[in-house]
Formats: C-alpha cells, sequence, structure tokens
C-alpha cells in the first residue's frame, strides 16, 4: 500500500467515524435505526447488519459501475441492496435463529435505510471496489458507535439495565442491573421521544466538542491560558 | 450534503450514454436490456441463497419449536419425533382457537405420554391468550406456558413465567392437576382451585378456564387421538 492510498484509505475512515458522521453529521437514515437503538445488543446487532450491507453494497456497485448506465442507476443500485439484505435476511434466519427472531422485523428495514443507497451513488458509483467497501464499512461503524451509545444510554435510563438480551447473542451472558432490583425505568427513554432527545443531545455534545477544537485551532493556546 | 468535499476519486467513471452517445430509442433499449440481465442475476443470487439456507431455517424453527414444547413437557418424556407425530383436530369451541389444531403426540417406547397442543383463552383483560398445553395420557396436565398475550405489564403479565417475578411461578400450578378429579377449573375468588394475583383476576380466571375447557374436551379422547395413524384429521373421532 503506498502513501497516497494510506492517505485515501485514512481520509474515508476519518470521515465515516467522526467528521461527516451518518448519525451525527449527515443525520441520515435514522428512522429504523431510533427504532431499534432501545438497547445495547439491538442497536449493535442492526448496525452491525448495516455495516455489513453498506460494504457489500459498496463493494458490488463499484465493482460493477461501469456496465450501469447512468439514467438506470437507481432502480439497478436498490435491486442489488434489496438483493444482498435478503440474502442476509436469510443468512440471519438460518445461522443466527435467536437473533433473528428480535431482529427479523428490522433487517428487511435496511432497504429502505437511505443511508445505504446514499453512499452508493455519492461514493461506490464513482470509485474502485476496494475504496467503495471500505467506506460503507467506515460510515456503517460511524454508525454502530453512536448507535450503541445511544442504546446504551436510553437502556440505562429507560430500565436501569445494560446488555439485556445478551443471552440471545452469547448463550449464558446475563445482563447489568446498574440501579438494582427496583429501580422503575424512565419509560420515556425507551419511548420514541427518547431517542430524538438522546441523539439530539449528541449531536450538540458533537457540536459543542467541533467548536472548542476550532476555537483553539485559531487561538493560540498560551492565549488562553492568559486570558 | 455536499459530497464534492468528500470524493477522493480514485477513477471517475463518465456516465455511458456520454461517450457512444446513440439514438434516444437504442439507449433506453439498451437500458432496458441491461436492467433486465441485473434482475436475473441477483435474482438468481437470491433464489440460490434461499437454497442453501433452506435446510439450516427449517432445523432452527424445529429446534425452537421443541425449546418450546420442553418448557410443558420435558424432553426426557418422551422419544418420538414429537414434530412428526401429529394428527389435526377439527375446529372446538373447547380450545377456543378458529383455525385446526396441529396435535404433538408424545410416546416413549411406542407407548403414549401426552398431547401436545395449543388453545386460547379468548376473555384476556385485554384480547385473547395462547396457550401451549401438554395433557398425559393418563389425564392430569403435564404444563401450561402462555405463547402470547396482550395483559398489562407489570399487573395481568404474571401469567407469562418470564415476566412473573413471583417463586414458584404462578402458571407451574397447573402440572399435576387432573381433568377429569373435580378440580374447579377457575380461581379462588370464584370458588375454583387456582391461586391469583388481587387487583389481576381476570388475567387469571381467563388462562385458568380455558385450560380447563381444554383438558375436559380432549382427555376423553386421549386414546382415539394415540391410536390414528401420524399425519391424519381426527375430524372423524369429534363428529
Amino acid at each position: 500500500m503506498n502513501a497516497d492510498d494510506r492517505a485515501l484509505y485514512g481520509d474515508i475512515t476519518r470521515k465515516g467515524l467522526w467528521e461527516n458522521n451518518t448519525a451525527l453529521v449527515q443525520l441520515l437514515g435514522l428512522c429504523p435505526l431510533l427504532a431499534v437503538s432501545t438497547s445495547f445488543v439491538n442497536a449493535v446487532s442492526l448496525s452491525l447488519a448495516t455495516v455489513l450491507v453498506m460494504a457489500l453494497s459498496g463493494g458490488t456497485v463499484a465493482a460493477l459501475r461501469t456496465l450501469i448506465p447512468h439514467e438506470i442507476r437507481i432502480p439497478v443500485f436498490i435491486l442489488i441492496i434489496a438483493a444482498l439484505v435478503t440474502c442476509l435476511d436469510l443468512a440471519f434466519n438460518a445461522w443466527l435463529h435467536d437473533l433473528y427472531l428480535v431482529l427479523g422485523i428490522f433487517i428487511p428495514l435496511i432497504v429502505t435505510n437511505c443511508i445505504v443507497l446514499a453512499r452508493v451513488e455519492a461514493f461506490a458509483a464513482k470509485n474502485s471496489p476496494l475504496a467503495a467497501a471500505w467506506d460503507g464499512a467506515a460510515m456503517g461503524i460511524g454508525l454502530l458507535w453512536v448507535l450503541a451509545l445511544l442504546g446504551s444510554v436510553r437502556e440505562l435510563v429507560g430500565a436501569g439495565t445494560l446488555f439485556g438480551g445478551i443471552d440471545m447473542v452469547i448463550p449464558g451472558a446475563h445482563a447489568l442491573q446498574v440501579f438494582g432490583e427496583h429501580y422503575r425505568g424512565l419509560l420515556i427513554a425507551i419511548l420514541p421521544p427518547g431517542a430524538f432527545i438522546f441523539l439530539g443531545l449528541l449531536v450538540a455534545a458533537r457540536n459543542a466538542w467541533v467548536t472548542r477544537a476550532q476555537a483553539r485551532a485559531t487561538h493560540p493556546p498560551a492565549a488562553a491560558v492568559s486570558a | 450534503m455536499s459530497e464534492a468535499a468528500d470524493r477522493p476519486d480514485a477513477d471517475t467513471a463518465e456516465p455511458a450514454d456520454a461517450i457512444e452517445a446513440p439514438s434516444a430509442a437504442g439507449s433506453a433499449l439498451r437500458a432496458a436490456a441491461l436492467l433486465g440481465v441485473f434482475t436475473v442475476v441477483f435474482t438468481a443470487l437470491m433464489a440460490l441463497t434461499q437454497d442453501a439456507t433452506r435446510e439450516p431455517i427449517r432445523a432452527s424453527v424445529e429446534a425452537r419449536r421443541l425449546e418450546l414444547i420442553a418448557q410443558v413437557l420435558p424432553r426426557a418424556d418422551y422419544d418420538n419425533a414429537l414434530l412428526e407425530d401429529t394428527v389435526t383436530l377439527p375446529v372446538l369451541p373447547a380450545l377456543g382457537l378458529t383455525e385446526p389444531v396441529t396435535v404433538h403426540r408424545a410416546r416413549l417406547g411406542g407407548a403414549p405420554v401426552a398431547l401436545v397442543f395449543e388453545a386460547q383463552a379468548p376473555d384476556g383483560y385485554s384480547g385473547a391468550i395462547r396457550l401451549l398445553m401438554a395433557l398425559r395420557a393418563d389425564g392430569t396436565l403435564a404444563g401450561v406456558r402462555v405463547v402470547a398475550h396482550r395483559e398489562t405489564p407489570g399487573l395481568g403479565d404474571y401469567i407469562d413465567p418470564a415476566k412473573d417475578r413471583a417463586n414458584p411461578k404462578w402458571i407451574a400450578q397447573f402440572a399435576g392437576r387432573d381433568s377429569s378429579d373435580g378440580t374447579r377449573w377457575t380461581v379462588r375468588k370464584d370458588g375454583g382451585d387456582f391461586t391469583y394475583m388481587t387487583g389481576a383476576t381476570i388475567s387469571a380466571r381467563a388462562v385458568t378456564r380455558a385450560a380447563g375447557r381444554a383438558a375436559a374436551a380432549l382427555a376423553p379422547m386421549s386414546d382415539v387421538l394415540f391410536a390414528l395413524p401420524a399425519g391424519s384429521s381426527a375430524e372423524a373421532a369429534f363428529r
């Protein structure tokens, strides 16, 4: 891997995870994702499936991009994404059945998640398959960490537990009762408004961070200390 | 969303029509043909995946079903292929379901052990409560489980052992009850033999009565049902 490539992949990774984060900056494809971020396990499981679909669809579209006529590219992209999601849905049903019973109704929703189509259209259609697969994975992982955080906070506030339902993924593992048996839970955190409230707080926190970093870059730290 | 800045361009593919610039009709036909090709290729991919996953999916669904049945009838109690050894019951008012019910017949060394079937209580606090029951050949219940319900969370949902905080679980009192010894199949409040939780009588009453009705209807038919060939319909026996 030469220096140019390293710069390219580093750039893709940085954009996916932070600078152009799907959930915090682009705010794309949130409806299915806010719906499943009620607990850490649900959020991470669906995000992992989304990472897989984004990497696969990015790679596939990039590999076929010279064959796809410009005017029918959108139906072809949707066809490719839908086919990949269907295959993934069947694979989950066959080999991760317990998880499928929980996520089963959400997996088909990945097709409607506009972030998948958005990355295919904006990036995969113009780049090499490897770069496009990497971009899909990086964007997906950017989504994953935000949703994992959102899921943990909502579960903690709403139910007082962490990792609830982990036994569906790792048999024998147990959820943590963080606030003890008698915590009644703050229901709104689990309900849809909770998703928007906590996402709003996360976006605000990121914006505050970025503003402070920019302020520090323009004013030398020495001046900040003396003031 | 500004994508211009977010494009480390490995190589930029020009749209195909910009290079060739064929007639409008030719270009449309070519696009249609290509769309057809893509559809065929990706449909084939989906068909292959479906074919490859059919067997594992069937196995998972079966394993899940056996796991559920194990909650009402211990696996050690039978040794036959429970999911294949079935008869179909006609629609019986006593079972509370509007569709024909499949009865699994558990046997140990060929001898009848228990009938496993679903029933429904139509009169839960918020709609029907679906039950899975195992009725031993001697007329006693091996167990009852609630498989679907919409009872009030934290109030009536103790009928579901996953939500029940009591020990022993409320639903456990069904095991060993006899359908023919005069057991009064309702809650103590109504003069029956079953406990309930104050403030949520309706859920317990619905489950108790439904279990009693179903057990009373099928226990006398047990011998007949075990004698039928596997996969057949028990319609004639209930006429």
